[in-house]
C-alpha cells in the first residue's frame, strides 16, 4: 500500500497510470523528489483521500475501510469524479472520435458507416451516464456532506459501468478482428491502444464509484439517521 | 496414473522444510525438490528446476510482493504458488495467494489442498491447448441475427421454438467465440458479416 512518506515519483514508477490521476487533483508535473504528503500539501489536496485513489488504482484487493470515512477529508471526491468525467468527455472521447472518423473515410463506406454509428451511440450513452451522475448523485452527495437530510434515491452509478466497458472492449475487437483492413494501419493501431487505455481507466473510475462513492454515500446516510 | 507432481519448498526453517517434505513423500506422487531457504534467486532458478507447485513462505518476499509474485508466475505460468504460513503476514500479501498452507493444519488437510491445486493446474493447460472451432454454428448464427435485431432471449426462444436456457447457452457461445459481449457490438458483427438481410 502507498503511504504519505513515499516519493510521488516512486508511486508513479510502481503504477504509471496514476499520472492520469494528478491533473484531476490539480497536481502539476515537475514534483521532483517530493513525498506524496509534500506534493499534496502544496496543491491543497487532502493526502489521505489522494492515497485512497492511488491505492485503488493499483492494488486489486484494496477496499477502503468504511471506518476511515469519518477521519478522511472527502471534500475532493465530487471534484475528482467531475474532473474524470471531463477528461473522458472533453479529451479522450473526442480524440478517439477523430481517429475513428478519419479511419472510416479510408474504408468501404458501408463499414465506415457501421463503425461511426457504433461509436456515436456509445458516446451518447456514456455522456448520458455521466450527466445522470452529475445531475442526481453528486448534488445528493454534497448535500449529505453538508449534513442535510436527503430523500433516499437509488444511485445511478452502479449498474451501467460494466456495460460501458464491455462496449469499449467490443469496439477494439471489431476494429482489429472484424473490420477489413484499411489504408491507415498505423492510425488503426494507435486507435486500438487509445481505446484500451480509456477502457482500463474507466474500469478504475468505476472502482472509485463502487468502492468509495457508493459506500461513502451509504455511510453518510446511516450517519444522518 | 499421472506423472509425479514436483514441489519446491522455499522456507527458511529446515525443520519445517523437512517436516513438509516427509508428509508429501509419505503421500506418494509428490517429487519434493531440494528446498530453498531464501527467495532472492528464485525467479532466475525457476526455469531450471521447473516445479509444478511452489510452496513459499511469504515473509521471504521482497518489499514489492505483488511484483515479485507476478514475475514468478511469468517465469513459469503453469506453476501454482501457495503461501506457507505460521508467522504474522500482512493481509494484503496473503490475499495475493490463491491457496494457503498453514503449518497448524493436519497432514490430511494439507494434502487435500494440494490435490485441489494439482487438479486446477492440470485442467487449465488442457483447456487452453485445444484448438476450438471458432466458426459460429448455423443455430448460433440464427440466434445472433435475432439478438442483433434487438430481440430478448425469451422472444428468441419463442421464435425458434427452443428453451430460453438453450438460447442463453447459444449466446454464451457466441460471445466466447467472437469476444463481443454487448448487443450493439453483436449487431455490428452481424452487419460486417452480411448476416442481416
Amino acid at each position: 500500500m502507498f503511504t504519505q512518506r513515499m516519493k510521488l515519483a516512486d508511486v508513479i514508477a510502481a503504477n504509471h497510470n496514476i499520472i492520469l490521476v494528478l491533473p484531476r487533483f490539480g497536481i502539476p508535473l515537475g514534483f521532483g523528489e517530493k513525498s506524496v504528503k509534500e506534493v499534496c500539501g502544496m496543491a491543497g489536496v487532502p493526502v489521505e483521500f489522494m492515497l485512497m485513489i492511488c491505492n485503488l488504482y493499483t492494488f486489486d484487493d484494496y477496499i477502503p475501510d468504511v471506518e476511515t470515512f469519518a477521519s478522511v477529508d472527502m471534500s475532493r471526491l465530487v471534484p475528482y469524479l467531475t474532473a474524470s468525467h471531463h477528461y473522458y468527455t472533453h479529451e479522450r472521447l473526442p480524440h478517439i472520435g477523430k481517429h475513428i472518423k478519419h479511419i472510416a473515410t479510408g474504408m468501404e463506406p458501408k463499414y465506415g458507416q457501421i463503425l461511426k454509428q457504433f461509436y456515436d451511440d456509445f458516446r451518447k450513452e456514456i455522456n448520458n451516464h455521466f450527466l445522470c451522475e452529475e445531475r442526481y448523485d453528486f448534488p445528493k452527495l454534497q448535500a449529505l456532506q453538508k449534513g442535510d437530510m436527503v430523500r433516499s434515491t437509488k444511485s445511478h452509478s452502479e449498474k451501467s459501468h460494466g456495460l460501458l466497458v464491455d462496449k469499449l472492449n467490443d469496439l477494439t475487437q471489431i476494429v482489429y478482428k472484424y473490420l477489413p483492413g484499411n489504408g491507415l494501419p498505423e492510425e488503426t493501431m494507435e486507435l486500438v491502444f487509445d481505446i484500451l487505455q480509456l477502457s482500463s481507466d474507466i474500469q478504475k473510475h468505476a472502482l472509485v464509484e463502487e468502492k468509495i462513492l457508493i459506500p461513502y454515500m451509504e455511510w453518510l446516510e446511516r450517519r444522518e439517521r | 496414473m499421472k506423472s509425479a507432481v514436483s514441489v519446491l519448498i522455499v522456507e527458511p526453517s529446515d525443520i519445517i522444510c523437512r517436516g513438509l517434505r516427509a508428509i508429501l513423500e509419505d503421500a506418494g506422487n509428490y517429487n519434493v525438490l531440494a528446498p530453498m531457504h531464501e527467495a532472492t534467486m528464485l525467479a532466475e532458478r525457476l526455469p531450471a528446476i521447473s516445479p509444478d507447485i511452489l510452496i513459499l513462505n511469504p515473509t521471504l518476499l521482497s518489499s514489492t510482493p505483488k511484483q515479485q509474485l507476478a514475475s514468478l508466475s511469468q517465469m513459469r505460468p503453469s506453476m501454482a504458488i501457495l503461501a506457507l504460513v505460521y508467522q504474522y503476514v500482512e493481509s494484503n500479501v496473503i490475499s495475493l495467494f490463491s491457496h494457503i498452507v498453514d503449518i497448524r493444519q493436519s497432514s490430511s488437510e494439507l494434502l487435500t489442498t494440494l490435490v485441489d491445486v494439482v487438479a486446477e493446474t492440470r485442467n487449465e493447460p488442457e483447456k487452453n491447448d485445444t484448438i476450438e472451432n471458432y466458426e459460429l454454428s448455423d443455430r448460433e448464427t440464427d440466434v445472433l441475427v435475432l439478438v442483433a435485431k434487438g430481440l430478448s432471449s425469451k422472444e428468441i426462444a419463442d421464435r425458434l421454438s427452443i428453451s430460453i436456457h438453450t438460447v442463453n447457452s447459444h449466446r454464451k457461445n457466441i460471445t466466447h467465440k467472437t469476444g463481443i459481449k454487448s448487443v450493439a457490438g453483436l449487431a455490428v458483427y452481424a452487419m460486417i458479416h452480411n448476416l442481416m438481410e
